[in-house]
């Protein structure tokens, strides 16, 4: 029985929808109890398309300029939704047509505690009330897996990790059995073994109920584990769609197989880079010994030190000229703050540094520059290019000079900037080109180590590929070290010779790339690599499973036990376990 | 910029009137009025508005428009003179609190709440009546009154600019605390700083208009908007053009600076740039 059957679907934005037309002719059928995968890069109107369904793209300023999207109903009519009026599209939304969100901590009201934010679509479209909606509303936790349900009814949002929250979530928008979800990158803010546990829920729900769902994605890797059909999109259309195993194993369109080949993905420690070898009696770039940082915890009226976050723990490693060290982790793990250490931003409780020309205690060393992550916040808007590229020769002590300039045009040049982009502002560039910008900021000052703190993870997946090509082929042009922080196990296997998977503010394992991904030792390193989603994963079922990183905050003058290593090969060693 | 705020509805009429003000304000400084605002036309008292005497003589025989064109100049001199001297301490003290933090922060602040916690017109009474009056006085007065404002209109979002990676980037350069405070703070701040100078000369005119009423600011004889007002209120049924002239002149003038401040508002934030451009 179709579900859903969408034709020639066109939407449009602004004053004038019809000109400015982001959805350009989709369609496409939803069987009940298929999951449609919907890939594409930003912008190419996935988003859109889904909100159509719902209607929710009206609220955001879109209208639906033609085609159909045909609804059959719980009753069995056919509603067209482009026709329907509000009053009815109210009554389906929710009933019959749930969504989850990408942001789950800002879906949910701050001031509610979630039980309410529950209930609430029980008392809408169910009529329950008072006893009766709260145990509905427990029962919806307990489906979505989250132990000791009863009490979390009380909790406030904040109280819940972003995992938890994405699970209450999803337990609102299947609170009245709707007969289609739709997913809107439900796990892209979420860490990659939160994401696992998710997309586990989010298969064994759709095997439990039997509904439709339209999964939402940038990474086609994660569509392997889910979808039965899968439709890519690139700027408003659909370029191919047919089933999963067709998609993928054969694929038709030029984008498709650019998304599938282009793209980044696992291949547990094949693609490691070999490009590099350590030599014997190498002074390294920059090492790192006993790096500790810790953040008092002050508690009550006197600010009295109630203990410590003990963010990064005696964190050590060694970085040679060329070599790229690659810090994996989830957030939380202290990875950033390790990188912050090094560049002076946070203070280090202990630990030391040593450069090739001796030893350093913070960033002012323009040996040493940094990436950020977010592109768009790590440029100031309101100054012109020439200046943001000016300002670490200012900040060492230099004049800009016609010297100046032509290193600035050059370096534009070389990560693959137009000249004229010196007269423009940052809001002109796109976010890869304004990556592009922020590296040869760094190069300004002809740096030996190059900080890069998760700096292609706000970039889409295309450009991404790019943006790390042009970093692996300026390291070899200039002989840098990289430290590169990241989450993205796939990125983080195109770039690094070496990795330090980081848990609970301290190094767990540490080697080879090709040795460390292909044969973890570490548990936690196992179960990081066994939750980063890959094509070759197909419909593989994971294990649900709710552990939470334990807390940091350690009481007062607490000192960790001496961490024993066991070596796993000549540059491959994890930390003995408990 | 010009262009915006002339495409702007309410920018039209507001910067219009502002722009009128400021040629009535110049004339009246430079002396280029109808006739001399201190000549006392004996003959000709508390005449009604007609062709020589525009809008009516006071009881010496002065000219209205004349007295009214200077009093304009004399209400700019001190608004403006003392919405700079507000702006740019606050911005200083703003700045530097969201910079330092910690002990600075708190000091600066608890100030500033102090100050705000009185009525504006109290403050700069009680700051007059310690320090005596006059024009000096009572720039002082209402820059002191209106600092703790524009303090606040800074610190706020000084700090969430502090947070941001570009900030953090300069950090990792060594950029000079200088270099960071200008460049990436202040020049990120311009647009709310703006808006809040353009409402502040709207209120710094009604306080000196409200200290010239009261006889603590500008003193006879020199004029001066609340000063003329004061005068007319004994013949106001015998010669309401004394009133009602400087009066409609301090209305519109705050209406013509609040609409200005609505429209800069308007145009530069991002998020309603793209509905106006």
């Amino acid at each position: 029985m179709t579900l859903l059957s969408v034709k020639d679907l066109r939407v449009g934005f602004g004053q004038d929808p019809a000109k400015n037309e982001i959805v350009k002719g989709v369609s496409f059928d939803l069987e009940a109890g298929e999951t449609l995968a919907i890939v594409g890069e930003s912008g190419s109107g996935k988003s859109v398309t889904a909100l159509s369904i719902n209607r929710l793209v009206d609220f955001g300023g879109g209208r639906i300029i033609g085609g159909s999207i045909h609804l059959t109903r719980a009753d069995g009519s056919v509603l067209d939704v482009t026709q329907a009026s509000e009053p009815v599209l109210e009554k389906i939304r929710g009933a019959e047509i749930g969504m989850i969100f990408q942001e789950p901590m800002t879906s949910l009201n701050p001031v509610l505690s979630i039980g309410t934010q529950i209930e609430e679509s029980f008392r809408l479209h169910r009529g329950l009330t008072g006893r009766q909606a709260t145990a509905a509303a427990k029962d919806a936790l307990d489906r979505v897996r989250i132990p000791d349900a009863a009490r979390r009814l009380r909790y406030a949002p904040n109280q819940l990790s972003g995992g938890m929250l994405q699970r209450v979530m999803i337990a609102t928008a299947l609170a009245c059995n709707p007969r289609l979800l739709i997913a809107d990158e439900p796990t892209t803010a979420l860490d990659v073994t939160v994401q696992a546990q998710i997309m586990a829920l989010l298969a064994e729900l759709k095997r439990e109920t039997g509904m439709g769902m339209i999964f939402i994605t940038h990474d086609i890797g994660l569509v392997a584990g889910i979808a039965d059909r899968v439709m890519v999109m690139q700027a408003g259309q659909a370029v191919e769609q047919g089933a999963l195993d067709a998609v993928l194993d054969r694929p038709q369109h030029s984008y498709t197989k650019h998304l599938l080949s282009a793209v980044p993905h696992f291949e547990s420690g094949r693609a490691a880079r070999t490009d590099f070898k350590r030599k014997q009696g190498e002074a390294p770039a920059l090492s790192v010994d006993g790096l500790t940082v810790r953040f008092k915890v002050k508690n009550g009226l006197f600010s009295r030190a109630q203990g410590a976050v003990h963010a990064v723990e005696n964190v050590g490693f060694d970085l040679m000229p060329g070599e790229t060290l690659a810090i994996v982790g989830e957030s939380g793990s202290g990875k950033s703050t390790t990188a912050r250490a090094i560049l002076g931003l946070v203070k280090p409780t202990r630990g030391r540094f040593v450069t090739h020309k001796g030893s350093i205690s913070d960033a002012t060393d323009p040996a040493t520059q940094m990436v950020f992550q977010n592109p768009y916040a790590s440029l100031n808007p309101r100054l012109r290019i020439d200046s943001i590229l000016a300002e670490p020769v200012i900040a060492a002590g230099g004049k800009v000079t016609n010297e100046t300039r032509e290193k600035m045009k050059a370096l534009l040049q070389r990560v693959g900037l137009p000249e004229d982009s010196l007269e423009r502002y940052p809001h002109q560039f796109s976010g890869g080109q304004r990556q592009r910008l922020c590296i040869a900021r760094a190069l300004m000052l002809n740096p030996s180590i190059v900080v890069l703190d998760e700096a292609v993870s706000a970039l889409d997946v295309s450009v991404q590929a790019k943006v790390l090509e042009l970093l692996v082929d300026l390291q070899k042009e200039f002989g840098l070290a990289y430290l590169f922080v990241s989450h993205d196990m796939a990125v983080v296997e195109r770039i690094a010779h070496r990795i330090a998977v980081v848990y609970a503010g301290e190094i767990v394992e540490i080697g080879e790339a090709a040795s460390v991904l292909s044969n973890p030792q570490h548990s936690y390193t196992k179960r990081l690599i066994s939750a980063v989603p890959s094509i070759d994963r197909r419909n593989q079922r994971f294990e649900i499973d709710t552990r939470q990183v334990a807390s940091l905050v350690r009481p007062p003058a607490y000192e960790p036990p001496e961490a024993r290593w066991r070596d796993y090969g000549a540059d491959h060693r994890a930390r003995a376990e408990a | 910029m010009l262009r915006a705020i002339f495409s702007h509805p309410s920018g039209r009429i507001g910067g219009a009137i502002v722009l009128l003000y400021v040629v009535i304000a110049l004339l009246g400084l430079f002396d280029l009025t109808p006739h001399d605002p201190l000549q006392q036309y004996r003959i000709d008292r508390l005449k009604a508005p007609s062709a020589v005497y525009w809008m009516g003589t006071d009881l010496f025989g002065r000219d209205v428009a004349s007295r009214l064109m200077k009093g304009v100049g004399q209400s700019f001199l001190v608004g403006i003179s003392a919405v700079a001297i507000a702006s740019v301490a606050g911005t200083v003290l703003g700045l530097t609190a969201a910079w330092f933090g910690k002990l600075w922060d708190g000091l600066v602040m608890r100030v500033m709440d102090v100050l705000l916690a009185f009525p504006a017109i109290l403050l700069a009474l009680l700051i007059i009546a310690i320090a005596g009056p006059g024009t000096w006085t009572s720039v002082a007065a209402i820059a002191i009154v209106y600092t703790p404002i524009f303090t606040r209109v800074v610190r706020g979002p000084a700090l969430s600019i502090k947070s941001r990676e570009f900030v953090d980037a300069a950090r990792t350069f060594g950029s000079s605390k200088t270099y960071i405070l200008t460049r990436h703070l202040l020049l990120n701040l311009v647009a709310p700083l703006t808006v809040q100078v353009t409402l502040a000369l709207a209120w710094s005119l009604l306080t000196e208009a409200g200290l010239s009423f009261l006889g603590l600011g500008t003193q006879p004889p020199a004029s001066s908007l609340g000063l003329m007002l004061a005068d007319s209120r004994n013949l106001m049924e015998k010669a309401p053009w004394l009133l009602i002239f400087p009066a409609i002149a301090i209305m519109i003038s705050i209406l013509g600076f609040n609409l200005l401040g609505d429209a800069l508002r308007d145009i530069l934030d991002p998020k309603t740039r793209s509905r106006t451009a």
